[in-house]
């Protein structure tokens, strides 16, 4: 016994060398453990608020490059316009137009509109994000909220003046169709409250053909999003043993640490859905 | 100002300037500019290893939940921080300029040179480390020996030059030890 203990004293500093060693690598190997640890939520939340203060500051540093990207996704919508191209013949003809001049309106299934993001949380397992901004008011619960570059962000919760929370995609309760871009399954998105650039694709059935890096975009049955937004790449998947699916998790398209402008989505198609689904359910019942 | 205090100081000076500065700037995929560690390097001289150690290790964990990597810098910290004292015997351990100087710097370990050597052995030690642990997750051994030895030499070169922008004045104390 003595000599244990001449021991340690002797290689003290050794011992405690290899035990700060191998915390570290402790905390390296099982990082997703880690990060629902309480301390790490301290850590983080810690960390969270100086970087947003910094974001602040750093915020009017991105303004030209924020201003290029607009830029640019403008021009390329500009060539998008009806009246740049040459339908038809008719286009060379003189003739009177009985439509009306903005005939695609009636058309239109969804609008965008844009809102500023004011705070925005990943560090939690229930993330909401607040949006803020003179368009808000005419939000309503249920919209969909996209990020600059047309990827999935979340859900709108609730609406209250100018404010708005949205339910994040990184929230254990959200749930969001998504859609294999090859093979065309559907399955449902949800996040397990680990990492917070990885979602969960769930109800894939084992004969759907998967890669990584496949896309998985919104599948349109929702009639919240349009079909074809960008929800994440498959990071990787394994078979479910008790079932007959995947376990498929994502990368997320959004960049959840860095949401300064989000566009919602107004859906034509929302409110007349609802109305069946309810006059639906009412019948069964 | 009390070697507590300056060390606070340094703590939090070196994370902001690592986190905010130097990780956002991307000179190539094989460079990764660190100068944080210097703050371990300037540690005074009478520090207990244990308590070094310890230090290290909680330096590196601030720097590893700014980028929400736990693990990787505190390992490299707390290697550099076992290793320093090994390097500080020989370098000033005749002599007894641990005694007449407070911490490492050009002059107390005597000249440029063994500076340098001192400077690049650690950043050398601290790199493979933190590469080493990465690559073990990432794999290929040419890739981690380029970018331990470049950003080694970048390393070195950064932590010269915060010497000469920042000259320490350091008093030479008489044996009162």
């Amino acid at each position: 016994m003595r000599n244990i203990f001449l021991f340690i004293r002797r290689y003290f500093n050794f011992l405690l060398f290899l035990l700060l060693q191998v915390i570290s690598v402790y905390f390296i190997v099982s990082y997703s453990r880690y990060h629902e640890a309480a301390f790490g939520n301290i850590a983080n939340s810690l960390t969270g608020s100086i970087n947003k203060q910094y974001n602040k500051i750093e915020y009017y540093f991105q303004l030209s490059k924020t201003n290029d990207s607009l830029v640019k996704a403008n021009e390329m919508l500009y060539n998008k316009l009806r009246n740049n191209y040459n339908i038809s013949d008719s286009a060379n003809k003189i003739i009177i137009d009985s439509l009306k001049i903005d005939s695609i309106i009636q058309f239109r299934k969804f609008r965008y509109i844009s809102a500023k993001v004011i705070s925005n949380a990943t560090s939690s397992q229930s993330n909401f994000i607040v949006i803020n901004g003179p368009n808000v008011k005419g939000f309503k619960k249920g919209m969909g909220i996209v990020g600059v570059n047309n990827n999935v962000v979340g859900i709108i919760t609730e609406v209250d003046g100018d404010y708005a929370t949205v339910m994040s995609l990184l929230h254990k309760d959200s749930r969001i169709n998504g859609k294999l871009f090859k093979g065309g399954e559907t399955g449902t998105i949800s996040w397990n409250g680990g990492q917070p650039n990885i979602v969960s694709l769930n109800n894939i059935p084992k004969s759907a053909k998967i890669n990584k890096g496949d896309s998985v975009l919104t599948s349109g049955l929702s009639a919240i999003f349009p079909k074809g937004i960008m929800i994440g790449r498959v990071a990787n998947f394994t078979p479910e043993k008790s079932t007959n699916n995947f376990e498929i998790n994502l990368f997320t398209a959004t960049d959840f640490y860095n949401l300064e402008y989000v566009y919602a989505i107004e859906s034509a198609d929302a409110e007349p859905v609802k109305k069946l689904l309810d006059k639906a359910k009412a019948s069964i019942n | 100002m009390s070697v507590l205090v300056k060390n606070i100081v340094r703590f939090i000076l070196f994370i902001f300037i690592q986190v905010f500065v130097l990780d956002r700037i991307h000179l190539h995929q094989m460079i990764t500019p660190y100068l944080y560690f210097l703050f371990i390097l300037w540690l005074p001289f009478k520090m207990q290893r244990s308590w070094l150690m310890i230090i290290a290790f909680i330096f590196g964990f601030t720097l590893d939940s700014f980028n929400h990597n736990p693990g990787f810098h505190a390992a490299a910290c707390v290697l550099i921080a076992y290793v320093r004292p090994f390097l500080v015997n020989i370098f000033v351990g005749q002599d007894g300029a641990d005694n007449n100087f407070e911490e490492p710097s050009i002059k107390s370990i005597g000249g440029l040179m063994p500076y340098i050597i001192f400077v690049g052995v650690l950043s050398l030690l601290h790199n493979a480390w933190l590469f080493l642990l990465e690559a073990w997750q990432f794999g290929n051994i040419w890739y981690f020996l380029v970018k331990t030895i470049l950003s080694t030499i970048i390393n070195v070169f950064l932590i010269l030059i915060t010497e000469l922008i920042f000259v320490r004045k350091q008093r030479y104390r008489t044996n009162t030890v």
